[in-house]
């Protein structure tokens, strides 16, 4: 299939995950397992992405400026700074190490 | 000013207008990532219209941006989006929408969303809240989307500008939130080194859904632990 299609299709299994949610019955919302493996899933995810965007290159692993993102943002969310300055902070630093001759 | 408009603000709408701003800006960053992966403007602008799940949308153009098969984006997709599932059934209990508005609330049930309603007290507050957010970040992260994606194209190398460090940082952003206890710090540290290892011994795309299969096994391993010590 071609990327469109998946994009597609992966719209469409989105919707159909938020609107189950709205569909299922109570009861289902009541049992803690379900809500506790959904937040185990969600961390287990978003931090295999951290890593998985800040050392993969494809198949292998590279350790470059987006360590130098790593570190900004880690230190940006210690200092509780809003979202967007996280963001900014991880894009400046990897632009700065880059600027320096980093890979 | 403060009469007309800031006047008819309350906590809950003053709430989902600044996340709305702060979220919506970002889309310029997965517009431009996007397109940097290889997705057309036209894919791009689909997937905030449609998909609508910022950590979906990033974990698709991820993978494809790795070289991954069009399946493996979908499949990192829909793992990440399980929890707004989750977030409606929530929206379901807090607010009692009638039926007619449950699609539309379905398409707009996000992280922010969901957040700004239940941040709220009472039940007025958090329905104003919820389409506040909702309605707002669709809105500014559609628009900034397609800003993005069609300065990528002109941007020439992202790289140089920082592009991958702050989709790093946009990551980092959304998990650091859920680090509140021992047991997701566990979870993370352990997804972490199960990505590390993987990456090289497989296709890109399929470590994230390695790191969610364990991250899985680990949790019923656990529960099944305490179950029996009970």
């Amino acid at each position: 299939m071609s990327i469109l299609a998946w994009v597609l299709v992966g719209a469409a299994t989105a919707f159909a995950i938020k609107l189950a949610g709205y569909l299922l019955p109570q009861s289902l919302l009541d049992r803690p397992p379900v809500t506790e493996l959904a937040a185990a899933m969600t961390v287990g995810l978003l931090a295999s992405l951290t890593v998985m965007n800040t050392v993969a290159n494809g198949q292998s692993l590279a350790f470059d400026s987006r360590l130098l993102a790593l570190g900004a943002a880690a230190i940006a969310l210690k200092l509780k700074a809003p979202y967007l300055v996280v963001v900014l902070a991880g894009g400046l630093a990897s632009a700065l190490g880059r600027l320096c001759g980093l890979p | 000013m403060p009469k007309t408009l800031a006047g008819k603000l309350t906590p809950a709408t003053r709430m989902g207008l600044s996340i709305a701003i702060a979220v919506g800006v970002y889309g310029i960053s997965f517009g431009a990532l996007s397109v940097t992966a290889g997705l057309t403007v036209w894919e791009t602008c689909l997937l905030s219209a449609l998909m609508f799940t910022g950590g979906s949308q990033f974990a698709f153009i991820g993978v494809i941006g790795g070289g991954g098969t069009g399946a493996a984006a979908w499949a990192a997709a829909t793992l990440l989006s399980v929890r707004n599932g989750i977030y409606g059934m929530q929206l379901k209990a807090l607010i009692r929408p009638p039926s007619r508005l449950i699609p539309v609330m379905a398409q707009l049930t996000i992280d922010e969303s969901t957040a700004t309603a239940t941040a709220q007290d009472d039940r007025d507050e958090r329905v104003r809240g919820f389409w506040t957010a909702g309605l707002g970040v669709w809105l500014t992260w559609n628009a900034f989307t397609l800003v993005g994606a069609l300065a990528g194209d002109a941007l020439g190398d992202p790289k140089q500008w920082g592009l991958d460090g702050a989709a790093v940082a946009a990551f980092l952003g959304l998990l650091w939130p859920r680090l509140t206890a021992k047991d997701p710090i566990a979870t993370a540290i352990v997804a972490a080194l199960v990505t590390i290892i993987t990456v090289p011994l497989v296709p890109p795309g399929i470590p994230v859904l390695i790191a969610a299969a364990v991250t899985a096994a680990v949790w019923a391993i656990r529960r099944r632990r305490t179950a029996v010590a009970k």
